[in-house]
This record gives structure tokens, C-alpha cells and sequence, in this order.
């Protein structure tokens, strides 16, 4: 290769694994602050702050929702399985809300470690299927990834 | 080989050639794509959990895989441009940025649709969504900056650094949804185990992102075409061009 054209490479190159070097740092000094919100077992383990705004992310555990009869409030517990948090919330939440799924709560905590929610996000997973193969998974025993028990 | 290159550094035969692929590929990509589109609004089966909405999948994710492999286009065809002085990579880094953003654009609007049904949300600052974000502001970016400069040669250098520092947010976008917490699921197709994605869905997509390549290249083929004749306009090929077409 021509000297001049080796020694644009080299800068090309130079800039490409410099500008990547950069922005990896930056990105793993931030890696805890990247996050969209703390799993329960770290808000359990008293590293969420207390009186500010969080979200705190997992699955909505099985028959722990509680709906008010007479307001819009409900209560239910987010999980990681090795920590859980109560949520309460009044409003509606979104159509894929359910027991047995993600769901990212964005509020603060009170003394009582629970979370005064006043905003709850949906998080689907990445497993799509027709309904009939999800029944049939469900009529052979294997409940498909993610679904809730109460749709 | 090489002849192959010297050919690819010559105007005319870029402009022939780009001619005759694009008039079989561009009336080809546009029926590929209403035939896709009536595949996955009309047979592909609805969702188990989300039911219709995700069909907008269809264009999501297609607009937003082709946006992120344009980007390499650009960034590659601005250090080809650096290194060799072609100008033909110039004009396409330089046709490569607006089609680019534009898809960018689309996958963020359609991103939103869907997360509205789903989610409950529009538009949340997770690490997924923001660096698709920067990503748009990169387009735009190039775009600006190749306008900014009034020498051109100057620009394309400038233009070709923005790119080649900007590619590391690429890997950045494709890994945000494992590296953190997010509210974007992960993805659904995957390379190196079974995809978590019944067949009949599956397919549908994946036909579909080949179809937004194909358009991709056709748009880029057109929008450099069109950048060819402006820049050579006073060369005797594209005298000789207009006065046949009249």
C-alpha cells in the first residue's frame, strides 16, 4: 500500500479505537446510572434512596394484585426472586399489566419500604407466539414464557 | 479485481450501472414490500399477550436494523473516501445520511406507537431508546456538517471523522438492552440460539428486514445518482446524457 495511504489508515484506525476507548469509559463509569431502574433485591438491600424518585423494575408476583372495589388503587409486589417490593398506584395502568409479568413502577418510597407509584410502565419480553400455540404449550403443561395466570 | 474498483471511481459507469440495477430492484422492493405488508397485516396470526398491535413490529424493526447497518455504509464509505480519495465514496457517505436519518426517524415514531399500547408510555429515557436517539442526532449531524463547510473536500474529511467516531455508539445501541436495566425487551432474533419467536411470525420479519435493504439500496442508488449528475453537471457524459433524453 502507498506510505500517505497506510498512514490515513493508521489515523482512520486510530480514531475508530480511540473514540471507542472514550466512549467506553464513559459508559462504564455510568454503568450503574444507565439503568432504567433498580431491581428489588437492591431496593431491599437499602441502595435505593428513600423520599425520591425511583423506579424500581421486576415481575408482578402471582396473586398479589389488590384492587380497591369503590377507587382506581391497587397494590401488588414486584419481584426479582431474591428481593420484592410493594407498590401501590391509583390510576389506570396499561393492558398488558398482569400477575406473572414485568412491570416497571416509577415512584418514591416511604419509611415502609413501600412504593408509592405514580407511574407504572409495562415491560413485555422478547417471546412472541400465535394464541393458539400459546394454548397448546399451556395444554401440554408447559406454561409459555411469561404468561400470567390471570389472562 | 482492481479494474472493478478503477470502474467503481468512474462517474459514468457508476451512473449506467446504478441505472440498470435500479430498473429491475426498485419495482421489485416496492412490490416485495406491499406484498409484505399484506402478509403480516392479513395472515401472520396476532400475539398472544399483545394481540394486533404488534404488527407494527413489521416496519419497527426492520427501519431500525437498516438504520443502524446504514450507518456502517456511511462511516465505511467516509474512511474509504479519507484513505483513497474516492470520490465516489464520498457521494455515497454523503447520500448515505439523510436516508439514514430518515430511517432513524421512522424507528423512533413507530417505537413510540407500540410503546404507547404496551408499555403505557411514549417515550421513556431508557439506554435503548436514548442511544437510538443519538444516533438520529449523528445523521443529522453529517448532514449539518457537510453544509456547514463551503470547501467540500474539507467537509467530506470533517463528515468521515463525525462517522468513524460515531460508529461506537452502533455496538452500543444493538447491546443496551442486555449491558442494562430497560424497559425495551431484548431481541428476538437470535444468532447463536433458537429464536425466541414462533416460525410463523419469524419469517415475516425477516423477509421484511431484506425488503428495507432492498429499498435501502435503492434510495441510496437514486439519492447518489442524483448527487453524480449535480456534481458532474458541466462533464461532457452528462451533457451528452441530457441531450439524448431531450
Amino acid at each position: 500500500m502507498h506510505p500517505v495511504r497506510k498512514r490515513r489508515l493508521m489515523i482512520v484506525l486510530f480514531i475508530v479505537l480511540f473514540s471507542s476507548v472514550a466512549v467506553g469509559l464513559v459508559v462504564y463509569g455510568l454503568s450503574g446510572n444507565i439503568n432504567l431502574f433498580y431491581p428489588p433485591a437492591e431496593v431491599v438491600a437499602g441502595k435505593a434512596p428513600v423520599g425520591q424518585s425511583i423506579r424500581v423494575g421486576g415481575m408482578v408476583v402471582d396473586g398479589s394484585i389488590q384492587r380497591a372495589s369503590d377507587s382506581l388503587r391497587v397494590a401488588f409486589e414486584l419481584t426479582d426472586y431474591s428481593g420484592t417490593v410493594p407498590v401501590v398506584y391509583e390510576g389506570i395502568l396499561p393492558d398488558l399489566f398482569d400477575e406473572g409479568q414485568g412491570a416497571v413502577a416509577a415512584g418514591q418510597l416511604d419509611a415502609n419500604g413501600v412504593l408509592q407509584a405514580t407511574e407504572i410502565l409495562a415491560k413485555h419480553d422478547e417471546n412472541y407466539m400465535p394464541p393458539e400455540v400459546a394454548e397448546a404449550l399451556e395444554a401440554s403443561g408447559k406454561a409459555p414464557p411469561g404468561a400470567g395466570s390471570g389472562s | 479485481m482492481w479494474s472493478f474498483f478503477h470502474k467503481l471511481g468512474s462517474p459514468p459507469w457508476l451512473y449506467g450501472i446504478s441505472g440498470s440495477i435500479l430498473r429491475w430492484l426498485l419495482p421489485a422492493s416496492i412490490v416485495a414490500l406491499l406484498a409484505g405488508l399484506a402478509w403480516v397485516l392479513l395472515v401472520v396470526p396476532p400475539d398472544f399477550r399483545q394481540g394486533n398491535s404488534y404488527r407494527i413490529m413489521y416496519i419497527h424493526v426492520p427501519t431500525a436494523v437498516v438504520s443502524m447497518a446504514g450507518y456502517y455504509v456511511m462511516a465505511i464509505a467516509g474512511a474509504i473516501h479519507l484513505i483513497w480519495k474516492m470520490k465516489m465514496a464520498d457521494v455515497a457517505m454523503k447520500c448515505a445520511a439523510p436516508i439514514g436519518a430518515a430511517l432513524t426517524f421512522l424507528a423512533l415514531v413507530t417505537g413510540a406507537i407500540w410503546g404507547k399500547p404496551t408499555w403505557g408510555t411514549w417515550w421513556v429515557w431508557d439506554a435503548r431508546i436514548t442511544s437510538v436517539l443519538v444516533l438520529l442526532f449523528l445523521y443529522l449531524g453529517v448532514i449539518a456538517l457537510y453544509e456547514a463547510f463551503d470547501n467540500k473536500e474539507a467537509a467530506s474529511r470533517a463528515c468521515a471523522v463525525l462517522s468513524l467516531v460515531g460508529m461506537v455508539n452502533i455496538p452500543i445501541i444493538y447491546k443496551s438492552v442486555d449491558w442494562w436495566y430497560s424497559l425495551h425487551q431484548p431481541a428476538s432474533i437470535k444468532f447463536t440460539s433458537e429464536s425466541t419467536m414462533d416460525a410463523s411470525m419469524l419469517y415475516p420479519l425477516l423477509y421484511m428486514i431484506i425488503v428495507f435493504y432492498a429499498l435501502y439500496t435503492c434510495l441510496l442508488l437514486l439519492n447518489m445518482r442524483a448527487e453524480l449528475l449535480d456534481r458532474e453537471r458541466s462533464k461532457g457524459w452528462v451533457r451528452a446524457l441530457l441531450k439524448g433524453s431531450r
